[in-house]
């Protein structure tokens, strides 16, 4: 249920279930009352603060809709609990000695929900959708990469590449899309199956009440086996405050928790009685960005300073209520590509003014820096609507102004955040997030060829080392050789600081203690769902079948 | 009067079309688009995969192009296709929208109206009474309050402490296997809470309109010469003073024509109601350009009908204006 195969500006603060990540259980996995042994039935309601906007993921983007996807559909691969690459509709996968021919073995037991086979001709078929240019899909582009895809028999299928890519594999993630049923619509995101989906999934579609809730039903046929839990309710709840008092009454099984509700408002007895609560690292960061054609930012030594100045023990004390921690780089803590060993910046306000004066910059008589006549007074701006970040400009405004530093803030609407100033590169530095994938390929966001407009890599930087490393990361599927690229990536960027990195958040889910089977991994909970489960004498809804 | 009816309904067309063209202009101003949702810093959005966005949604033509495209369509009352990933037509969306949202404005204007015409009458009869004061109060404490706030609290109150009435939603999880009495009860104990609090927020305006329209009727001279016949005090209120005060009433009834189909994005969200207020919020924020086009132009059509009811009704219960 937990993939996330792409990246995605976080507009708001609040991760779904579908986000969740690694990491440690607050409390032991384990339900309340008598263990029984596992038991089909019973029902889950999960709370989602957006609606569904369709069901076939490739013309969708909202962590909603996919989230509901992944329980109807499957992709040829998926990550498992420890965020590596396994197969689900390939039971396994040949890479040849040049890189370039990936050949996937399909297992033979699949059924579409209809009862139709599953074979290498509904792969194919969703390959070509993905590349037709009726499709409105943002996801094209990884597919565009294939020289040549052949099915020589229902169950391989296989694709060539150009050159060795290697993020090419996780692609492959994306659902794969009944030709029985889709190929007499040209255009899939108007065809009935967007709204009535018909997959190979652990759960079946029952029913979608928009802007109220979807229903989905266990598939008795499911190729892993049928899932404990009979039935899967996913409530539209838009207000997080609403949800949490759903949750307190019994309208809500599964939900994620703010901050303040997880360490304020969820510590009492009567809460753990019923409650499990987990936290695990997200898949996300929050940054300050600088414009690095800015005058003041063109030097390394500005931006070291602003590091030092900034105090991260705060703003995960103050933003995050103590749940998160420090960033140092673009990866998330624990997974194979972050690089621990890289240079910090503690909050040391002395040393920011120190390597600001070495940069030239001295303080004005009302104690503001200044050089060549030119005082240290910028703009930072963030989009509208997020807590998070508003809380965490204010914050850093007042490390800056201890080191002489003037920042003021500025919130802008999402959409004229990004058109009139990100794009336009209209602004001096910025506090954003991304969300990352598993997979550590981040060309997009650091290489310099990638400054133009409406390209990710919107500060402007330019490293000829990291350029090299990011070519050689995603062009072999070593994994030794793409961990070494990696590790000197994050060692240039600790220390160029083209972002001062801030924090990494929790994920901060919580689950009705009648729910057995949760074991946490660096993945999150959600990634063996179809195991969960609700011992006999605990079920409380009834479901028939 | 028929022709004056028919007259001004001609005359509401080019209107129409004058608004519906200001709106699209002001839309298209705002920044960003509808593909922004999809392809801003979505590393996979290539400059290519962006035009071939642009294209399918025709948004590469010019804007006269677009917008004739849109009045060419509207014109056979063909609202198009919404531009988020479902690509369900913009009628159909809006269709299923309506029941509720209509539910809850019909439901909580009468709630005001029944609550706010008595108290007015009787503040203002009784002016500077107790009652006076605490009415006034009252209907200010709900006009002040918060709604989220004053929301959350019940729902803590009647959700969470009594288990009286359900949180959230219009539904519940067993609803479609309910019969038709259980449906209907269902849905009720659903609407307690959001009605109750949609109209105790309203009462403010129409209470204090009622009773300082009432102040100046019953200073009035005619209602001077009806209690210097004699009549009793009852019949001087309720006959003479009333009625005339209530006229007014009218063209507020009419100016809520479009209100019946609006909803209020704060309250829906709260409430977990997929009525307009919250379908209108989210295709602005997607710019969703069909389905804003949709909404604002039924609330433009709406607008100008209710302009034209409080009209036709205010001359059908005054002599002097329809003689006029």
């Amino acid at each position: 249920m937990s993939r996330s195969l792409r990246w995605f500006a976080i507009p708001t603060a609040l991760l779904l279930i579908a986000g969740c990540s690694g990491g440690k259980p607050d409390v032991p996995g384990k339900g309340a009352g008598p263990a029984g042994p596992p038991a089909y039935g019973d029902a889950i309601i999960e709370g989602s603060i957006g609606d569904v906007s369709g069901f076939l993921s490739a013309v969708t983007t909202d962590a909603s809709s996919h989230a509901a996807a992944n329980y109807v559909f499957n992709g040829l691969v998926r990550y498992d609990k420890d965020l590596k690459l396994e197969g689900e509709l390939a039971k396994s996968w040949d890479i040849s000695p040049d890189g370039k021919r990936i050949t996937f073995h399909l297992r033979k037991d699949v059924k579409w929900h209809d009862g139709a086979p599953f074979t290498s001709d509904d792969v194919m078929f969703t390959y070509r959708r993905m590349i037709d240019p009726r499709t409105p899909t943002a996801y094209g582009e990884d597919f565009r990469q294939v020289r040549r895809a052949d099915a020589p028999d229902p169950h391989t299928f296989v694709v060539e590449y150009g050159r060795p890519f290697a993020p090419a594999l996780a692609s492959w993630g994306m659902h794969v899309l009944p030709k029985h049923l889709l190929s007499q619509h040209p255009d899939i995101s108007k065809s009935p199956l967007n709204k009535k989906p018909v997959g190979t999934g652990p759960y079946r579609f029952v029913e979608w009440k928009t802007g109220e809730r979807v229903v989905f039903d266990a598939n008795p046929g499911y190729f892993e086996g049928k899932p404990y839990i009979a039935r899967v309710f996913t409530r539209v709840i838009p207000d997080q405050a609403t949800m949490f008092l759903e949750l307190k009454s019994g309208g809500v099984d599964i939900m994620n928790l703010t901050p303040p509700q997880y360490t304020r408002q969820t510590e009492t007895a009567e809460f753990r009685k019923s409650f499990s609560k987990y936290k695990y690292t997200a898949s996300a960061y929050t940054y300050l960005g600088f414009r690095l054609s800015h005058p003041f930012f063109r030097d390394v030594r500005v931006r070291q300073a602003i590091a030092h100045a900034a105090d991260k023990k705060a703003l995960i004390d103050g933003v995050l209520l103590g749940l998160g921690q420090e960033a140092t780089g673009p990866y998330k803590p624990g997974t194979w590509a972050h690089n621990p060993n890289v240079k910090r910046y503690p909050h040391d306000p002395g040393k920011a003014k120190a390597l600001l004066a070495e940069a030239g910059w001295q303080p004005g008589k009302d104690g503001t820096l200044a050089k060549d006549g030119l005082r240290f007074e910028f703009t930072v701006l963030t989009n509208a609507g997020n807590e998070a970040r508003a809380k965490t400009a204010a914050i850093l405004q007042q490390n800056l102004a201890e080191a002489g530093i003037k920042m003021e803030i500025r919130t802008v609407e999402w959409a004229a955040f990004i058109n009139e100033f990100i794009d336009k590169r209209k602004f001096d530095a910025v506090i954003l997030g991304w969300n990352t994938t598993p997979d550590p390929d981040q060309y997009d966001i650091w290489h310099s060829s990638k400054t133009g407009p409406k390209e990710l890599n919107h500060v402007g930087y330019a490293n000829e080392e990291v350029d090299r490393l990011l070519d050689e990361g995603r062009s072999t599927f070593d994994l030794e050789k793409r961990k070494r690229a990696y590790f000197r990536i994050q060692e240039i960027l600790a220390e160029e600081q083209p972002y001062v990195f801030l924090y990494v958040p929790e994920a901060l889910p919580v689950v009705h203690n009648r729910f057995h089977g949760i074991e946490p991994a660096p993945a999150g909970i959600s990634y063996n769902f179809v195991k969960w489960y609700v011992p006999a004498a605990l079920q409380k809804h009834k479901i028939q079948p | 009067m028929l022709r004056y009816i028919l007259r001004r309904l001609l005359l509401s067309i080019p209107l129409l079309v004058g608004i519906s063209l200001v709106s699209f202009l002001m839309m298209h101003m705002a920044p960003g688009g509808p593909i922004g949702a999809v392809t801003d810093l979505n590393p996979k959005a290539t400059a290519e995969s962006r035009a071939r966005l642009q294209a399918y949604y025709g948004l590469d033509q010019p804007l006269h192009v677009q917008y004739g495209r849109w009045l060419a369509r509207m014109a056979t009352l063909d609202f198009g296709d919404s531009f988020s990933p479902d690509g369900r037509p913009v009628s159909e969306k809006i269709r299923e929208r309506i029941p509720i949202t209509l539910t809850i404005n019909v439901l909580s204007m009468t709630l005001i109206f029944l609550v706010a015409i008595p108290v007015g009458i009787y503040s203002a009869v009784r002016k500077g009474s107790l009652f006076d004061r605490i009415s006034t109060v009252t209907v200010f404490t709900g006009f002040a309050i918060p709604t989220f706030w004053l929301a959350l609290l019940l729902m803590i109150l009647f959700g969470v402490k009594l288990g009286w009435l359900p949180i959230s939603g219009i539904s519940s999880l067993d609803y479609g296997s309910l019969g038709v009495a259980g449906k209907l009860a269902d849905r009720a104990r659903h609407l307690i809470l959001p009605v109750l609090l949609a109209a105790f927020g309203g009462l403010a305006g129409m209470s204090r309109y009622m009773r300082s329209n009432m102040l100046e009727v019953i200073r009035q001279d005619y209602v001077a010469t009806a209690r210097a016949k004699g009549l009793p005090e009852g019949k001087v209120i309720f006959r003479h003073a009333m009625r005339n005060a209530l006229l007014p009433v009218i063209t507020i009834l009419g100016l809520s024509v479009p209100d019946l189909l609006g909803g209020s994005v704060i309250f829906e969200t709260i409430f977990a109601i997929p009525g307009m207020g919250q379908l209108f919020y989210q295709g602005v924020m997607s710019r969703d350009y069909p389905l804003i086009m949709g909404i604002l132009t039924i609330g433009a059509f709406l607008t100008l009908l209710g302009n034209l009811l409080a009209d036709v009704g205010y001359a059908l219960a005054d002599p002097r204006i329809r003689q006029a």
